[in-house]
C-alpha cells in the first residue's frame, strides 16, 4: 500500500473533472457551495476581489477558517499557499488539506523558486499562462493546472488568453518533429521527456481547469468550450446578489456547456454579476498573473 | 456491445478508453434518451454529492431505475458505488439505492490517506492495481450481494446480480480486466442481442 503516489495525486484531480471548485470563506459559504453541486471547496480568508481591494501582503488563511470549512462539508477542501512557501504548505498538509494551491493570487514568497511539490503527499495545482510555465510546473510535482486569469477582475478575458495560448502551443508542438522537440524544450525552459509526452498524446500531462475572471454562467460554458476540463471560481459567486441560484447556474453551465437553451435557463434573473475590472485598467504591479515563473 | 459512461462529472474519459480497451464501445452518456442505445452503464468516480444532484436534476435517478429493472448491468466506481448503494453512513437518502448495501463516504479519511495497492478480486485470476482516492466502503451487505473483495478486512468490491461496484478506481491504471469482468457480465445478461 502507498501513499502520495503520482497516480493517486493526479488520480485526485482526474475525479474533478467537469466540475466547479468554489472559493468561500466560511462554514455558511461552504455549505451554499457543497448544496449547489460543487466538487471541491477552496476555504479562503478573502476572496481575490478583496485581496485586490485591501492591498498589502496576502498570506495562506488562518487555520481556523480551514478546520471550520472541513468539519461543514464532505466533499474536498483546498487551500491556498504563498509561492515558494513551503512551510505554508506543510501546515496546510499537516491541517489535511486534500490540495493545495501554490497560488499568485497570494503574494509570493519567493521570487526564483516554486514549492518542491513532489515532496508532499497530498497535490497540488498551479496556474499558467503558457506551456512552459504548465510544464515547468508539472517538473516540480504539480497534479493539476489551471489557467491563471486575471483573478478578482470578473473579467474572462485573460483567462481565455491563456488556455488558447496553451493549446495551440500543444498543437504546435505536436507537429514538430522528434528533433525539433530539443530546441523546443530550451526555449521553452521544460525538460524534453515532459515535452515528448505533450508531443505524443497531444495534451497536458494533467488536468487543466480554468481559473481567473469567471462571472457568469456562459464564462464556465465559454471555458469548458475552450478545452478546460472543469473551473474555478473565486469571487464571482459570493459577490454576486444571489449566491445560492449563482453558484448552482455555474455548477449547470459547466455540465451541460454546449446546452445553450438550458444555459440561458439557467442564465435569467440572476442579478448583478460583480462588477468587474477592464484589464487595461491595472496598474503592471496589480497584475496578479504575472507572478509565477 | 455499448457501454455508456454517465457524464454528469467526475474521470468520464479514463471508464471510456478502459471500456474501448477492453473491446467494447464506449458512449458518453450526458442525457436520458441516451440510454435505450446502452448495453451497460458505468457510473463514474467524481464527487457523490454533484453527481447525485445532477442525476436528480436531469430525471436519471428514475431512468436508470428503469434501466437496472431490464436486467442491464450497471457498474460503480467509487462515487458510483455510493450513488448505486441502499444506504449512506450519516444520511437520510441515498441515491439511486440499487443495491442492498450501506456504504461509508471518505472511509479512509482525507486526500493524505489516499493509496494504491495489490488487490485480488475473486474471479479475477491475479490481483488487480486499485487506486483508492478519498475511497468509500461498505460497511454491510444483504443476502444478495456477493463480496468480490476486501482490503484490511473491510469490503472493497461487490456484486449483487448485474450490478458491480468498487470502492476504488481501475479506470486510473493499465489493467482493464475489471472491465473486461463487467463487459462478461453484460454478455451473459440476456439483453445483449447478438
Amino acid at each position: 500500500m502507498e501513499t502520495g503516489t503520482s497516480r493517486v495525486k493526479r488520480g485526485m484531480a482526474e475525479m474533478q473533472k467537469g466540475g466547479v471548485i468554489m472559493d468561500v470563506m466560511n462554514a455558511e459559504q461552504a455549505r451554499i457551495a457543497e448544496a449547489a453541486g460543487a466538487v471541491a471547496v477552496m476555504a479562503l480568508e478573502r476572496v481575490p476581489s478583496d485581496i485586490r481591494a485591501a492591498g498589502g501582503v496576502a498570506r495562506m488563511a488562518d487555520p481556523t477558517i480551514f478546520e471550520e470549512v472541513v468539519k461543514t462539508v464532505s466533499i474536498p477542501v483546498m487551500a491556498k499557499a504563498r509561492i515558494g512557501h513551503y512551510v505554508e504548505a506543510k501546515v496546510l498538509e499537516a491541517l489535511g488539506a486534500d490540495y493545495i494551491d501554490e497560488s499568485e493570487v497570494l503574494t509570493p514568497a519567493d521570487e526564483v523558486f516554486h514549492i518542491n511539490k513532489k515532496e508532499f503527499t497530498i497535490p497540488f495545482v498551479c496556474g499558467a499562462k503558457d506551456l512552459g510555465e504548465a510544464l515547468r510546473r508539472v517538473g516540480e510535482g504539480a497534479s493539476m493546472l489551471r489557467t491563471k486569469g486575471e483573478p478578482g477582475t470578473g473579467n474572462i478575458v485573460e483567462a481565455v488568453r491563456h488556455m488558447r495560448h496553451i493549446n495551440s502551443q500543444i498543437r504546435k508542438v505536436q507537429n514538430l518533429s522528434k528533433d525539433e522537440l530539443y530546441a523546443e524544450a530550451k526555449n521553452l525552459g521544460v525538460s524534453y521527456d515532459l515535452l515528448l509526452e505533450v508531443h505524443e498524446s497531444g495534451k497536458l500531462p494533467v488536468v487543466n481547469f480554468a481559473a481567473g475572471g469567471i462571472a457568469t454562467p456562459s464564462d464556465a460554458a465559454l471555458m469548458m468550450h475552450l478545452g478546460a476540463d472543469g473551473v474555478f471560481v473565486g469571487s464571482g459567486i459570493f459577490k454576486s446578489d444571489n449566491p445560492e441560484k449563482f453558484a448552482r447556474a455555474i455548477v449547470e453551465a459547466t455540465t451541460h456547456y454546449t446546452d445553450y437553451k438550458l444555459i440561458a435557463e439557467v442564465s435569467k434573473n440572476l442579478g448583478t454579476p460583480m462588477k468587474g475590472i477592464e484589464i487595461s485598467k491595472l496598474h503592471a504591479s496589480e497584475r496578479m498573473q504575472d507572478r509565477g515563473w | 456491445m455499448k457501454v455508456g459512461v454517465l457524464a454528469l462529472q467526475g474521470a468520464v474519459a479514463e471508464h471510456i478508453r478502459s471500456i474501448e480497451q477492453a473491446g467494447a464501445t464506449g458512449v458518453i452518456v450526458k442525457r436520458v434518451e441516451q440510454l435505450e442505445e446502452l448495453d451497460g452503464l458505468i457510473i463514474p468516480g467524481g464527487e457523490s454529492t454533484t453527481i447525485g444532484k445532477l442525476m436528480r436534476k436531469y430525471d436519471f435517478i428514475d431512468a436508470v431505475r428503469q434501466f437496472s429493472a431490464q436486467g442491464k448491468p450497471i457498474f460503480g466506481t467509487c462515487a458510483g458505488l455510493i450513488v448505486l448503494a441502499e444506504r449512506i453512513e450519516g444520511q437520510d437518502d441515498a441515491h439511486l439505492g440499487l443495491m442492498d448495501m450501506t456504504v461509508a463516504r471518505n472511509a479512509f479519511g482525507r486526500q493524505r490517506e489516499s493509496f494504491e495497492t495489490d488487490l485480488p478480486v475473486k474471479g479475477i485470476e491475479e490481483p488487480i492495481r486499485a487506486v483508492f482516492i478519498r475511497a468509500p466502503l461498505i460497511t454491510q451487505v444483504g443476502p444478495e450481494v456477493e463480496v468480490l473483495s476486501t482490503f484490511n478486512g473491510e469490503i472493497v468490491t461487490a456484486r449483487q446480480g448485474h450490478l458491480l461496484a468498487a470502492s476504488y478506481h481501475p479506470e486510473l491504471t493499465d489493467d482493464y480486466r475489471l472491465h473486461q469482468y463487467f463487459l462478461d457480465m453484460i454478455k451473459a445478461s440476456a439483453n445483449v442481442e447478438r
